[in-house]
C-alpha cells in the first residue's frame, strides 16, 4: 500500500475519530478531572463557590458510602439470579427450536422476538399496568388461585423488575444462542445417535459446550447491562417511590447527586468508580469463563 | 467469528426443509410443542392487553377483565391522546422519529466510512482506533452522559435537538459492525481495479463500496434507529424542556403524575404506549431480512 494511500484511508475516519475525541475522550477526561475538585462554599455562600482540590477524597467518599456500594451489591446479587435463569429459559427454547423444522422454528422465533421489538420503556410500562391492583389482570387472576400479589412490595420489586427483564431479554438471548447451534455439524448428531445416545444427552454432551461460547457472550453483555440498570427501576420509582429508592441501582445514585444534589463532583468519581467496577467484572466473568473452557 | 468464515462453513448453509430426527419421537415433539407455545403466549399477552387496554374508557379500564374488550373506546383515546395539551405527543413523537431518523442516518454514514477506512487501508494508528472503538463498550453510560451535559450546558447545546443528534452520530457499535461487514463484502481485488481505472478514493467510496454495502449500511441503520428510539438516559439527561423531549421521556413523565399531581393519565400512558411501538414494528417487519442477521451479529461482538 502506498504511502499515499494510506493517508487517504486514514481520512475515512477522520470525522469519527474526531467525533469520538469529543463524545467520548473529552468527557471521560472531564470526568476524570472533576471527580478530583469539590465545590467549596464561600462565606455565607452569597459570593457563590470555587473550586478545590480534593486528590482522592471523592473516590474515598465513594468506597465508604453505604448508599453506593449497597447499590451496587443489590444489583450484583441480582444480576446473579436473573441473568442465569434468563440464559438458562432461553438456552432451553433455543435447543427446543433447534430439534423442530426450520419452518416450525421460523414461526416460534418470530413469536418469541416480540418483546425484543418493544422499547425499553414501553415494556416497563406494560409490566407496571401488568402488576397494578388497579388495572392489571395479575392480581385478580392470583385471587382466583388464592395469591394476594402485591407486585410493588418491597421483596417483591426485585422479582416484578426480574421477571420484565426476562420477558423482555429471553427471545433476543434465544436468537443468539440458536444460530450459534445452527453452527453445531449436523454429523456429530447422527454419529452419536448411532451409538445409541438420547436426544437430551445429545444436548447435554454436544449442543450445550458447542455454544458455550454464545453463552458466554450473552452473559457478559447482560452483565454489562445490569450493572448499569436505570430506566425499570426509574419507572416503578414513579408508581411506588415507598419500596425504590432514589438510591436504588448505582446510576440512579449517580444521577441523583448530579442534579438534584447539584453535586457533580461526586458524581463524576462515581462514575468513573461503577466504570472501574463494570470492567473488572467483565474481566473476572471472562477469566472465570475462559478457564473453564481449557 | 466473521461472516465470512461463516458462509465458508458447509454446514452453516443447513437443513432445509428436514425434520430433525429428533421429530421421530411423538411424545417428545408434543412436550417440545406445548413448552414453546407456553413461551409464546408469555411473550404475547401483555402486547395482547396493551392492545386491549388501548380500546378501552377509564371505567372499561379500571373495571373489566384486562384480557378482553369492553366497549370501542380507541378513536376517544386517540383523539384525547392527540389533544391533550396542545398535541403535545404529537410533537414528542417527531422529536423522536427526528432524533432516530437523521441521527442514525448521518451516524451510519459515518460509520460506513469510517468502517471501510480500518478495514481496507493500514495506516498508522489503525488498531489504537479499533481498540477505542472496542473498548468504548464497556464505558458505563452516566460516565459520558454526565459531563457531556456540563460540555453541552457550556456551549449553549442543552436542550436543543442537537443535544441528541450530535451523540448520535458517533456510534461506536455501528462502526463496528461496518468493519465487519466491508471485510466480508468488498474485495481488495475491486478496489485495485478501480484505482488502475483511475476512479479516485472518494469516488470509489460513494460509487462502488457504498453501494455494495446497502445491506451492511441497512442493518447499520435498522440498529442504530432502534437504539436511538428506545433511548432514555440522555435524552432524560440532555432535554429539559418538554418541547424538545422524545416519546419516551413524555410517557414517562405522564405515567408519574400521577403520584406527583393527582392527574391520572393512566389511559393516555397506554394508548401513546401502543402508538410508540408501531414505528418500530413498521421498521421492524419491513427490514426483516437486515435485522435478522443484525441480531445474530451482534452475537459475534
Amino acid at each position: 500500500m502506498t504511502r499515499s494511500l494510506r493517508w487517504k484511508g486514514a481520512a475515512f475516519t477522520v470525522p469519527f475519530q474526531l467525533g469520538f475525541a469529543f463524545l467520548y475522550l473529552l468527557p471521560i477526561g472531564y470526568a476524570v478531572y472533576q471527580s478530583l475538585y469539590r465545590e467549596q462554599q464561600s462565606g455565607l455562600g452569597l459570593g457563590g463557590s470555587t473550586e478545590e482540590f480534593a486528590g482522592l477524597d471523592n473516590y474515598q467518599h465513594g468506597l465508604t458510602d453505604s448508599a453506593f456500594m449497597g447499590s451496587v451489591l443489590r444489583v450484583v446479587l441480582f444480576a446473579c439470579v436473573q441473568i442465569p435463569v434468563m440464559l438458562l429459559i432461553s438456552l432451553v427454547l433455543a435447543l427446543f427450536l433447534d430439534t423442530l423444522t426450520s419452518k416450525v422454528a421460523g414461526r416460534f422465533r418470530i413469536l418469541l422476538l416480540v418483546p425484543y421489538m418493544i422499547p425499553g420503556v414501553v415494556a416497563a410500562l406494560v409490566w407496571i399496568n401488568l402488576y397494578s391492583p388497579d388495572v392489571g389482570p395479575l392480581t385478580p387472576l392470583g385471587k382466583v388461585f388464592g395469591f394476594d400479589w402485591n407486585f410493588f412490595a418491597p421483596s417483591m420489586v426485585w422479582p416484578s423488575i426480574g421477571n420484565l427483564l426476562t420477558w423482555h431479554g429471553v427471545g433476543y438471548n434465544m436468537v443468539i444462542i440458536y444460530s450459534a447451534l445452527q453452527g453445531v455439524p449436523r454429523e456429530l448428531f447422527e454419529a452419536a445417535r448411532l451409538d445409541g445416545a438420547s436426544e437430551g444427552r445429545i444436548a447435554l454432551s454436544i449442543k450445550i459446550p458447542f455454544v458455550r461460547g454464545a453463552l458466554v457472550l450473552t452473559g457478559m453483555l447482560s452483565i454489562i447491562q445490569m450493572l448499569q440498570i436505570f430506566n425499570e427501576p426509574a419507572l416503578f420509582r414513579n408508581i411506588t417511590p415507598q419500596t425504590v429508592s432514589d438510591s436504588f441501582t448505582p446510576i440512579m445514585i449517580i444521577y441523583n447527586q448530579a442534579f438534584n444534589a447539584g453535586n457533580y463532583h461526586y458524581a463524576a468519581a462515581l462514575s468513573v468508580l461503577l466504570a472501574l467496577i463494570l470492567g473488572v467484572a467483565s474481566f473476572l466473568f471472562y477469566r472465570l469463563t475462559a478457564r473453564e473452557a481449557e | 467469528m466473521t461472516i465470512t468464515e461463516e458462509r465458508t462453513k458447509p454446514h452453516a448453509v443447513r437443513r432445509l426443509n428436514r425434520p430433525d430426527p429428533a421429530a421421530r419421537s411423538r411424545g417428545g415433539q408434543r412436550f417440545l410443542l406445548v413448552g414453546l407455545t407456553l413461551a409464546s403466549v408469555y411473550s404475547l399477552f401483555p402486547v395482547w392487553w396493551l392492545m386491549v387496554a388501548a380500546t378501552k374508557d377509564r371505567v372499561g379500564l379500571y373495571q373489566s377483565n384486562g384480557l378482553w374488550f369492553s366497549g370501542w373506546h380507541l378513536w376517544d383515546n386517540l383523539r384525547q391522546l392527540f389533544t391533550y395539551e396542545h398535541g403535545i405527543f404529537l410533537r414528542w413523537t417527531a422529536n423522536s422519529l427526528l432524533y432516530a431518523g437523521v441521527g442514525s442516518l448521518g451516524g451510519t454514514l459515518l460509520a460506513l466510512a469510517t468502517g471501510y477506512g480500518l478495514a481496507r487501508f493500514e495506516f498508522p494508528g489503525r488498531n489504537l482506533v479499533f481498540a477505542c472503538v472496542v473498548g468504548s463498550f464497556l464505558i458505563p453510560i452516566a460516565l459520558l452522559t454526565l459531563p457531556l451535559y456540563l460540555l453541552f450546558s457550556q456551549i449553549g447545546m442543552v436542550d436543543t435537538p442537537w443535544a441528541m443528534l450530535i451523540p448520535c452520530l458517533i456510534n461506536p457499535f455501528s462502526v463496528y459492525l461496518a468493519k465487519v461487514y466491508t471485510e466480508a463484502t468488498i474485495p481488495y481485488e475491486l478496489l485495485e481495479a478501480a484505482r488502475i481505472d483511475g476512479a479516485g478514493e472518494l469516488r470509489i467510496f460513494f460509487s462502488i463500496v457504498l453501494r455494495m454495502m446497502t445491506t451492511g449500511g441497512a442493518t447499520v441503520f435498522l440498529l442504530a434507529f432502534v437504539n436511538t428510539w428506545n433511548a432514555f438516559f440522555l435524552p432524560l439527561t440532555v432535554l429539559r424542556g418538554e418541547n424538545n423531549w422524545t416519546l419516551n421521556i413524555g410517557l414517562y413523565n405522564w405515567s408519574g403524575k400521577r403520584l406527583e399531581s393527582g392527574v391520572d393519565l393512566t389511559s393516555l400512558v397506554l394508548t401513546g404506549a401502543l402508538l410508540s411501538i408501531v414505528p418500530m414494528a413498521i421498521m421492524m417487519v419491513a427490514m426483516r431480512r437486515y435485522w435478522r442477521t443484525g441480531v445474530t451479529l451482534g452475537a459475534l461482538k
